[in-house]
């Protein structure tokens, strides 16, 4: 599949935002978190700021974004709608959530139960956006069972990664213990990468270029001719190689940049309190979010559509 | 709405083809082409039409396969590729605006270009690649089964099948309710084992193909005896003919 920057920046910054204000909502409900007013400012302003970004950026590949409130119309059906909706409706308990923070310096009692709701509410919004891919049967590499849990477990630990920033920087009690959440979600999040990676290497593809055209009876199936001399959508659109030619590689970018590096500088940010460890955990930020980054990218990259199979291809 | 029809009727119009009979001549993706680029979803937009690399929105496609059989022999088929009208039409259901729709009436799978945001979604739900994305219009278009051709009373009523079956120079496109099991189209689908594609997909296609006929091997093909000069009857060439063919062959 072709991979548009658009749809990257938006599945990794609105995950990203999404699990910042997720785990706002849930501490800050607990009592973990003071309701500090540059801390609330500065937090909700970066978790808002990056679902607002892939939000917008989502609707940049659109033909007509000046039509997409339509989108909120078909949550019975599709994906894609209900995606919309639960991320329009979140941000009425997050916003609330973060006025009753910053506004009134309050972040427990009702404002910690309405926290906990906005933390929900990120929770099934990234959800929705992992059904959308894993919901279309014509691609094997999204219609996994790997792909909802693979979502949330990224936006959970690109969330907590950021918040591990605020935690060092407000030296909040919470942040001595943290890191070991982080340390287990970067394990589990590998875990289920490698998994993941494993399974679509072992398992085959369920179409081939026989049941394509129904001609299997007859004998191998190979295309002869395509339908035109040069490319079209289809093609473009579907069609991407490029990435598979090169996944091995990119798979072990994944794999350092995302998350051994990033996990080993938070394991060091324990053992350095005070500035170092800040600007560890801030170099590890940058490095998962790069690693992030190439891991989205590979996900549509390297992902076989069964219209190949029209175009060339033998199993999708 | 984008929920498929929960009472669909028993209608459900549909093509068969016969890919023992398609030349692979391209006519109907050019008839296609022609009548749809003024029809429903006009226009069928070309970029750079004229120039090295053009491209452009077509509703059908023709691919020419190579079928390699066991015996080391192999056979061309020519496979031309339209919206199949699928019951389960992934393409429907995805859609977050409810402008793809299936018609309950006649099961035709149409997309409302006033409402289509363009977000491709269905095109990439859509096993088959029926969808095609206009980026002039922003909006996504498909085939209508010609639906403003197959109902138009201005036309005699021979003409009232899709663009594609009408131009098709050697017969090998089919229009029909395939609903009714009585129907033509049925009837030739049920004697020729008509088969649906990527039935793994679970899109029930409403579309039939038409296997190739087994191909005949050189032992078992009989002929008749060849056209021979002694077969002409030259007693019955004129007078003059006749006296100067007998002066020469002296």
């Amino acid at each position: 599949m072709h991979p548009a920057k658009s749809v990257i920046l938006f599945t990794t910054a609105s995950g990203a935002g999404y699990g910042l204000i997720a785990w706002f909502g849930l501490f800050g409900a607990f009592g973990l978190l003071p309701a500090e007013l540059w801390m609330g400012l500065l937090g909700f302003g970066i978790g808002f700021g990056l679902i607002v970004l892939g939000l917008l950026s989502s609707t940049f590949h659109l033909g007509h974004p000046e039509r997409a409130w339509r989108a909120l119309s078909q949550w019975r059906s599709s994906w894609l709608s209900r995606e919309g909706v639960a991320a329009v409706f979140t941000f009425l308990p997050a916003g609330l959530f973060a006025l009753a923070w910053v506004l009134l310096g309050r972040n427990d009692g009702l404002a910690g139960l309405i926290g906990l709701l906005a933390s929900l509410s990120c929770v099934v919004t990234v959800a929705c956006t992992a059904m959308i891919y894993a919901s279309l049967r014509t691609i094997r590499a999204w219609h996994s069972a790997w792909t909802l849990p693979i979502y949330l477990l990224m936006a959970a630990l690109s969330g907590a990664l950021l918040l591990q920033v605020f935690l060092s920087l407000w030296q909040v009690p919470l942040g001595r213990v943290f890191p070991w959440a982080i340390l287990i979600l970067f394990g589990l999040t590998l875990g289920a990468k490698l998994l993941y990676w494993r399974s679509l290497a072992s398992e085959e593809g369920g179409s081939t270029a026989e049941s394509a055209t129904g001609l299997g009876d007859l004998g191998k199936v190979r295309l002869l001719e395509a339908p035109h001399s040069e490319s079209n959508y289809l093609m473009q659109e579907m069609g991407f190689r490029i990435a598979r030619r090169h996944a091995e590689k990119l798979r072990r970018i994944v794999l350092l940049a995302g998350f051994c590096a990033p996990a080993l500088l938070i394991l060091l940010a324990l053992l350095m309190p005070g500035v170092p460890g800040v600007v560890a955990t801030l170099i590890a930020v940058a490095l998962f979010a790069a690693g992030l980054v190439v891991e989205r990218w590979l996900f549509f990259a390297e992902a076989k559509h069964v219209v190949t199979l029209y175009y060339g291809e033998s199993r999708a | 709405m984008t929920s498929l029809p929960t009472e669909s009727g028993d209608t459900k119009l549909g093509l068969v083809i016969d890919l023992d009979i398609c030349v692979g001549c391209h006519a109907c993706a050019v008839n296609c082409k022609e009548w749809n680029t003024s029809g429903h979803s006009a226009p069928l937009t070309d970029k750079d039409p004229y120039g090295a690399d053009p491209t452009g929105v077509w509703f059908n496609r023709i691919h020419t396969f190579e079928v390699v059989q066991e015996a080391g022999d192999s056979r061309t088929v020519h496979f031309p590729k339209s919206c199949l009208h699928c019951e389960e039409a992934p393409c429907v259901t995805v859609c977050p605006t409810g402008a793809s729709y299936k018609r309950a009436e006649d099961g035709i799978v149409l997309v409302n270009a006033e409402a289509c945001i363009g977000c491709k979604l269905c095109s990439w739900a859509c096993p088959y690649g029926a969808r095609e994305y206009d980026e002039d219009a922003g909006v996504m278009k498909k085939c209508t089964l010609c639906v403003d051709k197959i109902y138009n009373e201005n036309l005699p009523e021979r003409s009232r099948v899709p663009a594609c079956v009408s131009t098709c120079p050697a017969g090998a496109r089919h229009f029909g309710d395939l609903g009714d099991p009585t129907s033509e189209v049925s009837l030739l689908v049920a004697a020729r084992d008509g088969f649906e594609l990527m039935p793994e997909q679970d899109c029930k296609p409403v579309n039939r193909y038409l296997p190739p006929r087994p191909k005949v091997s050189p032992d078992e093909a009989t002929s008749a005896a060849p056209l021979i000069a002694a077969n002409f009857d030259d007693g019955s060439a004129g007078l003059l003919a006749r006296w100067v063919d007998r002066l020469l062959t002296r």
